[in-house]
């Protein structure tokens, strides 16, 4: 490929949204920066161009650098001496050039130093970089780690570390430890506070840290001495410049090569605490983890798009029993499956992104003044979208990165299993998005809420009232009857006041919704883009309408008590 | 001290990717069918440029091309880089220009500009491939040259002197030459930087005269930030002689245009043996393939 943006035109058609003109008036604040900053947009149309342009530099790079030194990389993968990750040298020249090219702290204000610009057009830069190299899509899309600074830390804390991110360092997340994976309630690492240089100490582990030798990290610690749950633990930031925290080891991984996974010991390194204390997992860690799981599941979609591109193009050239295998039904099928996974992966996490963006930018504004009760009644219901939206475009694109990655070797047959042909690394690489930031078992538990309090199905009916092309009504009808049937598997499930049922069952129900809700978004993305999305509507729904019935069948014919059956 | 640094680059046919359609019946470039790019080797000379704005602040790159009103975009992609300005030698009178006609041009835009310390530009060309310009500049301006240049070491500012490592056959070679000084750069030199996104929102809007419509949009940025307003400059603007520019100014004629399509007449099946080995190396030398 010569362009990952331009030669991607689904892209283009999620950037160009109706919801982004509201968007971008918040995030611009009616587009006050034009008279103080040379590179701030004039109107919505000017701020759309910039955007369109900057993802096309995007694009340009990860052709030419980024996806150039994925092998390269992969081979190489970082080294660890001396306490300090050493990047392979392609991950050296990929950094550098998307510092040169002015691609980091792009969601942040532009008085430190950033673009700006909205978490969408951000995601899609985030997608397109991971399509190429999914481990260097880790170490340059962890700057998004600044957003919470931004949101919790003090003007203080800004003007020091956020114009130092705009100019190209890294950060990281330090909150996995050996004895705290999933239930980061336990976390251990201890921080104190030393009265006599009147900052906080960080004295203990940390395990499967991504980029850990970042120049800035955001690190959970337990501040509060003999507590043992959440409510003990804080967040701080710990600048490398400050010393203390040595990289011990790097894990040898799977996939994502280019990605350190390192484990830090912290010996009284000197931190600063970032908003208040204790608040640590349960507002700021719960901050970091929604952003972070968006980014997982743009880096997802950038796979499944590598997964596509390598599966269409070996299923073009290669030639079996006198013609190009493309043309063989069970080829096609593999093919048409992946692009309708894709296309509705990416129609969600990018519903998602707007949600986000409007709540987020509502945010902001409510830093600076009081907003009016409609902007409170926006700010809400975006921010409650937003929230159920995550889990379902992080669990569902994770899962699909796989799938698309198993069936692109699939389509190369014997050649997918040699390690010549960029499917194995696109293979490997998407096995760590289903687990890394909450496993989809995790994603169900915060998406089993929405499913039970009724906030999917009330979404769903919402977009059963969007009107669609006289082509899309009869996917439109099955769709409606789709969702009937996933109301009445909720219904039977709560009808049934058993706990253990519910989480059983819990991963299906997530999917039935998220289904029909990528559903309805390749609807109504095909009523205004038929020539790109038509065929995957038509496909998904095809795929989507099945699994409903699955679950249904599965849900509808399940007793409690065949439990027993499945408990070791 | 800061250093004023001219960049020389051209707009030039994409001749890189060629596909069937690259000439027309008649022999001559179907440019419609080849997108009109930044020289390579000019990209790998704005670098340099850029680097020694880095390593001395204050200095400033000024990009001069030559070409029609759309070479402006060679002007815009050098601002999207670094560079802090440019001029675009636009006219009909230039136009047709050989080598010399094309160095004579530049030389004398480039006294219009005035101060200046290095100039730089790509080795050559992608569509002449003759390497003339860069030395002709120099020639014109009595200034020393350093050609193949791969790497700028150093600039002595108080000695006036810049230390450069070219590109010679089989290896390179460290050089040191006097300011102001022309400089010719080879393709192995460090690849340009790419566009930055701030650069590029600043800079999106940068026209010359000939490309902006009538109703340009944003019309009022224009005369607010006057960096927004690519220079144009004719002939007359930089008191050039017109006999001396464009055909008028090119000895060299055209002949003939040749389409030469390279293949394979005949083919011939050797074996490994010594006799055949041999026997071909014979044959190569003697029709001078080799040797």
């Amino acid at each position: 490929m010569s362009n990952y943006y331009t030669d991607v035109p689904e892209l283009k058609y999620h950037l160009n949204n109706p919801m982004m003109e509201r968007i971008c008036e918040l995030k611009e604040r009616g587009y006050r920066d034009k008279e103080e900053f040379d590179y701030a947009p004039q109107d919505y149309p000017d701020a759309m161009d910039s955007y369109d342009k900057v993802l096309e530099i995007t694009g340009e790079i990860t052709a030419d650098v980024i996806a150039a030194n994925a092998e390269g990389v992969d081979e190489e993968g970082p080294h660890c001496a001396n306490g300090r990750v050493e990047y392979a040298s392609g991950t050296k020249e990929n950094l550098d050039t998307m510092v040169k090219a002015g691609l980091n702290g792009m969601t942040m204000p532009r008085r430190f130093g950033g673009l700006n610009f909205p978490i969408t057009p951000y995601t899609m830069c985030a997608e397109i970089v991971a399509a190429a190299d999914a481990g260097f899509g880790n170490i340059w899309s962890l700057q998004d780690c600044i957003e919470t600074l931004y949101e919790f830390g003090n003007e203080d804390q800004h003007s020091r570390f956020i114009p130092r991110i705009c100019a190209g360092e890294t950060m990281s997340m330090d909150l996995t430890e050996p004895d705290a994976g999933s239930d980061l309630q336990s976390v251990m690492l201890k921080a104190t506070y030393d009265e006599e240089n009147n900052c906080w100490r960080l004295n203990g582990v940390k395990r499967f840290i991504t980029n850990g030798d970042a120049d800035l990290h955001l690190v959970l610690a337990r501040s509060e001495e003999g507590t043992h749950d959440g409510r003990g633990l804080s967040m701080f930031i710990y600048d490398k410049r400050d010393g203390g925290v040595n990289v011990r080891r790097i894990e040898n991984k799977l996939g994502i090569h280019g990605s350190p996974t390192c484990e830090l010991v912290y010996k009284n390194a000197k931190a600063e605490l970032c908003g208040e204390r204790k608040l640590g997992l349960i507002k700021y860690v719960m901050a970091l983890m929604n952003g972070a799981r968006l980014g997982i599941a743009a880096q997802s979609v950038g796979l499944s798009q590598a997964a596509y591109n390598e599966a269409l193009a070996y299923a073009k050239e290669r030639k079996q029993f006198g013609k190009a295998i493309i043309e063989f039904p069970a080829v096609y099928d593999m093919l048409a499956s992946i692009k309708a996974k894709l296309d509705a992966g990416r129609a969600l996490l990018y519903q998602t992104a707007r949600y986000v963006d409007i709540y987020k930018a509502l945010d902001d504004i409510a830093r600076e003044r009081k907003l009016t009760p409609e902007e409170r009644k926006e700010q809400k219901m975006y921010a409650k979208l937003a929230d159920s939206f995550t889990p379902l475009a992080k669990g569902m694109n994770s899962e699909y990165a796989n799938q698309n990655a198993y069936d692109c070797i699939q389509v190369h047959g014997g050649s997918g299993f040699m390690m010549e042909y960029a499917c194995q690394r696109i293979y490997r690489d998407a096995r760590i998005t289903s687990i890394y930031e909450g496993t989809t078992q995790l994603q169900t538990v915060a998406a089993i809420r929405y499913v039970t309090n009724g906030a999917y199905a009330s979404t769903l009916h919402e977009y059963e009232l969007i009107p669609c092309s006289p082509e899309m009504e009869g996917l439109m009808e099955r769709v409606k009857e789709m969702t009937r049937k996933f109301e009445a598997c909720t219904n039977a499930v709560k009808a049934a006041q058993n706990q253990e049922l519910q989480d059983f069952v819990a991963r299906r129900l997530m999917e039935m919704a998220a289904v029909n809700v990528m559903s309805h978004l390749l609807i109504q993305d095909a009523t205004r883009a038929p020539e790109l999305f038509a065929k995957s509507a038509h496909v998904y729904v095809n795929y989507a309408e099945a699994e409903v019935e699955k679950h249904f069948n599965f849900i509808r014919k399940f007793e409690a008590d065949e439990l027993a059956d499945y408990r070791k | 001290m800061s250093l004023r640094i001219i960049v020389l680059a051209k707009q030039v046919p994409d001749t890189r990717n060629v596909g069937k359609d690259a000439m027309k019946e008649d022999g001559t470039i179907n440019r419609a069918a080849l997108p009109a790019i930044f020289n390579p080797e000019d990209l790998n000379a704005l670098e340099q440029a850029l680097r020694l704005k880095d390593t001395h602040p204050g200095s400033t790159v000024t990009l001069l091309t030559m070409g029609p009103g759309r070479a402006a975009e060679i002007i815009r992609e050098g601002l999207y880089r670094g560079a802090d300005g440019g001029y675009l030698l636009t006219d009909r009178a230039f136009a047709g220009a050989d080598t010399l006609a094309t160095s004579y041009a530049l030389a004398t835009a480039v006294r219009k500009i005035g101060a200046y310390d290095v100039i730089i530009g790509g080795r050559q060309a992608i569509d002449g491939d003759t390497a003339q310009v860069g030395p002709q500049v120099a020639e014109k301006l009595g200034l020393a040259q350093i050609t193949y240049a791969e790497e700028i070491l150093n600039v002595d500012e108080a000695q006036k002197k810049i230390t450069v490592k070219r590109h010679i056959d089989g290896g390179v070679e460290t050089v040191e030459g006097p300011l102001p000084i022309v400089i010719t750069v080879n393709g192995s030199a460090a690849p340009c930087r790419p566009r930055n996104a701030k650069l590029v929102q600043k800079y999106k809007r940068a026209l010359g005269q000939q490309e902006r419509p009538a109703e340009v949009p944003y019309a009022e940025l224009y005369e607010k930030r006057p960096y927004l307003n690519i220079q144009e400059w004719s002939v007359k603007d930089v008191d050039g002689d017109t006999a001396q520019c464009g055909l008028s100014g090119s000895p060299t004629k055209v002949k003939a245009i040749q389409n030469i399509v390279f293949q394979a007449k005949e083919s011939k099946t050797l074996t490994g043996s010594d006799a055949d080995v041999e026997n071909l190396i014979v044959e190569l030398l003697a029709n001078h393939t080799i040797g």
